[in-house]
């Protein structure tokens, strides 16, 4: 399975990535893409959303099921990545090169409590 | 996300080990350890539209029953006629029923001789299935032998070049499958070839003892039928309009109300089981397929709830369709609802319009809902 080493994760299969601007740009993970099989919808995302971490921020859908996407750290939600409301199922091909939603951190040290490449792949290993 | 629980004493199918080597991912179906998918389901939906593709049925099983009476006894157990069997080899599709006019299982029949017929049934409800038979059996017709086959394995090839791709690895039996009309078999000892499916596309269901079908599948395999999981065949089934036991009906349910009553043979006087329930109940709710209209709401879902002027409904099935490229869905909903109607699904606390379509969607490769 696929887990850069320059991002961070969550246990529930997001991928975080910590802009120079300060913001955060969140996908979901090789790992996930795979459990959920062909994705044919992203959406639910509201931009201006003001979320806890881990309330629900969208949601990803595959032929099989829908699975919630949650925020990863407590902020507001500042963009959603339109492109994937024709090409969703580009999260299959390339989960990191395309992003679900973009965040502005409530506080930048919550990002500290996040997990590395190493802890996730503890996780996503364990199914 | 949340991961799938482990895999605890599931049954395994004779074509189990080739599924692995496939890199298949395995679920739990019904208490059967059963491939998913292989890669993709979506391409392997494609591939049966527009090509060919294999499934392992042999999860499902095939009861033979025989004896003098046989016939007399189909009359009775099951809610369609087999008395529309009368040249060897011709199927009819059926549910059966019990006393209160829900549905126990959906199964086909085979006439193969007046004195032996054959069903297949589904999987999950394989053991009740037999239970059921062979206490309907001793009451009424104790002479009857009834014979659950797990020694038979059974792959469905589908799709347009499905035919061709079977005769070119037996063509043995290309000669007597050739002029096989839809739903009908041919029997050869422990073989049977049935041209049936549950795609809405052309070609086979193949029975054959365990010990031949990894050969078999291999050999499809090499001739191009791809090989194409559970996720697949819902999706496909749900395109033709098929309904699926468990989503669209169950015991509680009447087939009058799960767009069945085409399977329930009334015209003569014969007393089947859930006869009576059936004339009492009557049919109490519409049953219908849907077409999401607002393709940024995301995907209609069993059990999701549906508004209509005349009071809510349920969605049994849902998906999103690959051949369509949107979300289509099979509902119960109150009776006055009719095709042309628009009616809204509870996707997720939004209300989504959606037109009311005849099924099926999709049918030998073609849209039949735009």
């Amino acid at each position: 399975m696929n887990i850069p080493a320059n991002l961070k994760y969550t246990k529930s299969h997001e991928w975080i990535r910590l802009e120079e601007d300060g913001t955060i740009t969140v996908g979901i993970t090789d790992p996930a893409q795979e459990m959920l099989g062909d994705l044919v919808f992203v959406g639910d995302v509201k931009v201006g959303e003001v979320l806890s971490a881990g309330e629900t921020a969208g949601v990803v859908e595959s032929v099989k099921a829908a699975s919630d996407i949650y925020a990863p750290v407590s902020g507001e939600v500042t963009e959603f990545n339109g492109e994937l409301d024709a090409a969703p199922e580009s999260l299959n091909g390339a989960p990191y090169a395309n992003w679900i939603f973009k965040m502005k951190p409530a506080n930048v040290e919550d990002l500290a409590k996040l997990l590395d490449a190493a802890a996730y792949q503890a996780v996503a290993t364990a199914g | 996300m949340s991961t799938s629980a482990s895999l605890v004493a599931l049954k395994r199918t004779p074509l189990f080990d080739t599924h692995i080597a496939c890199n298949a991912k395995m679920v739990d179906f019904g208490g059967w350890e059963m491939p998913l998918h292989y890669g993709s389901q979506v391409e392997e939906h494609h591939q049966v539209r527009r090509h060919a593709g294999m499934f392992d049925v042999s999860h499902m099983l095939n009861v033979d029953i025989k004896g003098n009476d046989v016939r007399d006894f189909l009359r009775r157990l099951v809610a369609n006629n087999v008395d529309k069997l009368q040249t060897p080899g011709k199927a009819l599709y059926s549910c059966m029923l019990n006393p209160q006019g829900g549905v126990i299982d959906d199964l086909i029949v085979y006439f193969l001789s007046e004195t032996h017929f054959r069903l297949v049934v589904n999987a999950g409800s394989a053991e009740k299935d037999v239970a059921w038979i062979k206490q309907q059996a001793s009451a009424t017709h104790p002479s009857l032998t009834i014979t659950p086959r797990r020694d038979l394995a059974m792959i469905a090839v589908q799709g347009p070049a499905a035919r061709q791709a079977v005769w070119s690895v037996w063509p043995h039996c290309r000669l007597a499958s050739e002029s096989l009309i839809a739903f009908s078999a041919q029997v050869e000892g422990d073989v049977m070839i049935a041209r049936t499916g549950y795609t809405g596309e052309d070609g086979f269901e193949i029975v054959l003892p365990v010990c031949d079908a990894p050969a078999f599948w291999s050999a499809l395999k090499t001739a191009g039928v791809a090989p194409a999981g559970l996720g697949a065949r819902d999706t496909l089934r749900l395109e033709a309009g098929m309904n699926l036991y468990g989503n669209e009906m169950d015991e509680t349910v009447s087939p009058l109300d799960a767009g069945l009553a085409w399977t329930v043979d009334m015209k003569t006087a014969r007393a089947f089981i859930g006869r009576e329930a059936l004339e009492a109940n009557g049919k109490q709710r519409a049953f219908v397929g849907l077409k999401l209209l607002d393709r940024g709401a995301g995907v209609i879902r069993a059990h999701m709830k549906v508004v209509t002027p005349y009071g809510d409904g349920e969605i049994t099935s849902g998906t999103h369709s690959p051949t369509l490229g949107f979300s289509v869905a099979m509902a119960r909903v109150p009776l006055a609802v009719v095709a042309g109607d628009t009616v809204h699904v509870d996707i997720r606390g939004k209300l989504v319009p959606a037109l009311v379509v005849k099924m099926p969607f999709v049918r030998n490769g073609k849209a039949l809902v735009s």
